[in-house]
């Protein structure tokens, strides 16, 4: 009874969101005060309903309720609780539901937060948000519904979630991840609703921006953990593999990132506007690109649990009808928009534009990294696959490249800046940077090396020139603490970001530079060294798990004679699948983790054992989750808080 | 020439020499850095180069998986049920590597006929058969009929 209330709560919101998309529309184009107050109530039931479907899917799953399909083929009842509920998005009818759910619960968020917009203006976002729900409800209920049933006869128990998904991981990573690319789903439709009223000043770029921010900030953190969880769980120690779904999430994270910039230079200045809005439309259509590849089993990929051509079908037209439709009112109507300000070629407007066309540019050479196995395998040219030594060879230099003018943005004003300010305030920072860039490697390890140079330098000098512009705030001013009250909190979440990226590009640098590794058999009381630590194999025993039993080994690390760490690493057998897991133990800290992983039992009681040693790998996380935190710190500026009006265009 | 023509034309320079430059890395990176799949019967009919890095993938053999004591070199054989191909490899199988089960190896061919591989993958999933292979076993089922 429980599944069939949740597929026709599904019905429900599916009914209110055509009419969402239609109505409010409608009313907004007549200006029909009436019709167009109908979108708040719309989205709050549309949300409610998704709500009550998902809840009804989360109860099948927690009273083991294997006459549901989606049930039975991604739960078991051994499994414990919290898996068993988030296997509710541990496939991919579920996914999607989550995917409503988020959606709706970002067009009820605006509708409810969105005081200071005009009537007509909200009522026009709301239904494109509607269009979209419309889009992805319809998908749901046709293609993969998640409340079909197993009638008359069902098994009596499931077949089992896939053990790698068995983890903390899965209970946060995907509900990040589509946070954010559902959440892009809102400047999309502020786009099309400024390109269908024509409306497209400060005040729209003000209203967008917060809403791009958080799903900008979800998104990087959503890829952050996503980086995380495969570090830990797959046991190879690796933590991005230029796998084509990493690549589908990244994508829309650049172009994102662009677009966060050239908002805010929207915000500020007035121009870009027409780059603004089509980046707007790029970042969704790419959210949805990601949502497609992932979707329909073109790609080969660790993601790709559902391989049927029907509904990849399905994603490609919405993608089809999404890119198609928007690009043509954007084809129609960018003209008309014009910028309201100029600028000379050494100012902030040039510097962040130089951003954009970088951050573009990697966004389409991952694409077409991505896609070019697809396109010779269409024309029938034969298999490949393009490897990581492509996208680092790509991502390296233009990523370099993109840090240098990052530390110049800081230093240069909107409009106009002289190339003599400039240089006084940079060469500090380019000498500082330069010099321990090149000691760094002597020092910390044996000799030059010029990838550890290159990085360490790029990474010091957007902090250094964070700094430099950060202490010459307080330059003439006799209270610090008052200075540091003024200063707004978009300019402190500008810094904490910049910061993060450099933080990310000295994790990267290092610990792809100084990371060692040794796959050893090893019988009990053997002992290798690595990097200064001495891992000694104590020999392993059996662990039994809610539903799994273990090897599990006991290694003690010891460097310079003192203790530093036992880790038990195990060999997981997951009883209902009979399936092996490599279950890795790290001992982590800021500065190094030590990563030991089972490989598989030997003749004579040995193990084939992995074990690495990854300097400043923290690092690179620590810094995805600074840049979501700027992110967010630029969200909170009390610009974006002020209803009325009449300040707003005062601050503007 | 007005002096915002000037600036239009800069910008558009400056765009064309950057696109041509991305376009130029893009392209050698790509030529650089593609693997080719190539079937076990490719191989055994020596299509694959050999010394290049390749892509080789089939299902493992019954039986063949032999370990070289007191190391982590491992030796199988792996096939696409008409012809088979004797894989090397040092170091730790994935999880799902087994006996019948379907695999992606990436590495080389040596001079003696033997795939060196530095990686081998395994997917996450019991039942899962990588494309490639579903298809060349595809074309060959099409072939008996």
């Amino acid at each position: 009874m429980i599944p069939e209330i949740g597929e026709f709560a599904l019905i429900i919101a599916f009914f209110l969101s055509v009419v969402l998309a239609l109505v409010p529309m409608y009313g907004a184009s007549t200006a029909n005060d009436m019709w167009m107050s109908y979108a708040k109530p719309l989205a709050m039931g549309q949300f409610l309903f998704v709500i009550i479907s998902f809840v009804c899917l989360g109860y099948a799953f927690s009273q083991d309720d294997f006459s549901v399909v989606y049930v039975a083929q991604h739960s078991n009842s051994q499994m414990p609780i919290q898996f068993k509920l988030s296997a509710i998005w541990g496939g991919h009818e579920g996914s999607l539901l989550l995917w409503a759910l988020i959606l709706t619960g970002w067009t009820f968020a605006v509708s409810r937060f969105s005081k200071a917009l005009p009537l007509d203006m909200l009522a026009r976002v709301l239904s494109v948000m509607g269009i979209v729900a419309t889009g992805f409800i319809s998908f749901l209920l046709i293609t993969s519904s998640p409340f079909a049933r197993y009638l008359p006869r069902f098994p009596a128990d499931g077949a089992d979630l896939n053990p790698l998904l068995q983890d903390f991981g899965l209970i946060v990573h995907p509900p990040m991840l589509y946070m954010g690319y559902v959440g892009f789903s809102v400047a999309f439709a502020f786009a099309i609703a400024a390109l269908l009223s024509g409306r497209m000043d400060a005040a729209w770029a003000r209203w967008a921006r917060p809403w791009t921010n958080i799903a900008w900030a979800f998104l990087g953190m959503g890829i952050t953990l996503g980086s995380w969880w495969a570090y830990y769980e797959l046991g190879w120690g690796g933590w991005w593999f230029w796998d084509p779904v990493e690549n589908a999430s990244l994508m829309p994270w650049l172009v994102g990132t662009a677009l966060v910039h050239s908002l805010a230079a929207t915000e500020k200045r007035g121009v870009f506007k027409s780059w603004t809005l089509l980046l707007a439309i790029f970042a969704f259509s790419l959210s949805l690109l990601g949502t497609f590849l992932v979707r329909s089993g073109v790609l080969t990929s660790v993601h790709a649990f559902a391989s049927d051509p029907e509904r990849g079908f399905f994603i490609l037209m919405l993608l089809a009808v999404t890119m198609g439709g928007s690009l043509t009112l954007y084809a129609l109507k960018a003209p008309n928009v014009k910028s309201e300000s100029s600028f000379s070629w050494l100012s902030r407007e040039v510097l962040l534009l130089v951003n954009n066309v970088f951050l573009t540019v990697m966004a389409i050479t991952v694409l077409l990294g991505t896609l070019y196995p697809l396109l010779i395998d269409a024309l029938g040219q034969g298999k490949i696959s393009v490897g990581p030594p492509y996208f680092n060879a790509v991502f390296v230099p233009i990523m370099c490249t993109m840090a240098l003018a990052m530390g110049v943005s800081i230093a240069v004003r909107w409009r106009e800046t002289t190339l003599q300010s400039v240089l006084n305030k940079l060469w500090k920072p380019a000498v500082l940077s330069i010099l321990i860039g090149l000691g760094f490697p002597f020092i910390y390890g044996n000799g030059f090396d010029a990838r550890v140079f290159l990085g360490i330098s790029v990474g010091l000098w957007i902090i250094s020139t964070v700094g430099t512009e950060f202490i010459g705030k307080f330059r003439n001013t006799q209270s610090i603490t008052n200075r540091l009250r003024q200063l707004p909190l978009s300019y402190y979440g500008m810094m904490v970001a910049h910061v993060g990226v450099a933080v990310t590009a000295i994790g990267i640098t290092l610990v792809t530079s100084y990371s060692e590794e040794r796959d050893m058999s090893m019988h009990k009381g053997d002992t290798v060294e690595i990097a200064g630590y001495q891992f000694t194999f104590q020999g392993t025993h059996v662990v039994k798990g809610a539903n799994y039993m273990a090897d599990q080994a006991t290694i003690e690390v010891v460097e310079d004679g003192q203790p530093v760490a036992t880790l038990r690493p195990e060999k997981r057998r997951y009883n209902v699948k009979n399936a092996m897991m490599t279950e890795a133990d790290i001992d982590a800290s800021l500065f190094r983790d030590l990563y030991v992983a089972l490989g598989e039992p030997l003749e004579q009681g040995a193990w084939a054992v992995r074990m690495h040693y990854k300097p400043y790998v923290r690092w690179l996380w620590l810094g995805g989750i600074l840049m979501a935190l700027g992110g967010l710190l630029t969200v909170a500026d009390k610009r974006y808080r002020q209803s009325s009006p009449n300040q707003e265009a005062r601050h503007a | 020439m007005t002096p915002k023509r000037k600036k239009r034309l800069t910008i558009i320079l400056a765009l064309v020499f950057g696109t041509a430059l991305i376009v130029g890395l893009v392209m050698y990176a790509l030529t650089e850095n593609i693997n080719l799949f190539y079937s076990t019967s490719q191989i055994a009919n020596g299509e694959a180069p050999v010394g290049a890095r390749i892509r080789a993938g089939g299902m493992v053999v019954d039986d063949s998986v032999k370990r070289i004591p007191d190391s982590l070199k491992v030796q199988f054989a792996i096939t696409d049920f008409e012809h088979q191909v004797v894989v090397e490899f040092t170091g730790i199988l994935p999880d799902l590597f087994r006996e019948g089960q379907g695999i992606i190896a990436q590495g080389k061919m040596d001079a003696q006929g033997v795939f060196q591989a530095d990686e081998v993958l395994a997917k996450h999933d019991e039942n899962y058969m990588p494309p490639e292979i579903a298809e060349s076993m595809k074309k060959k089922q099409e072939a008996m009929q």
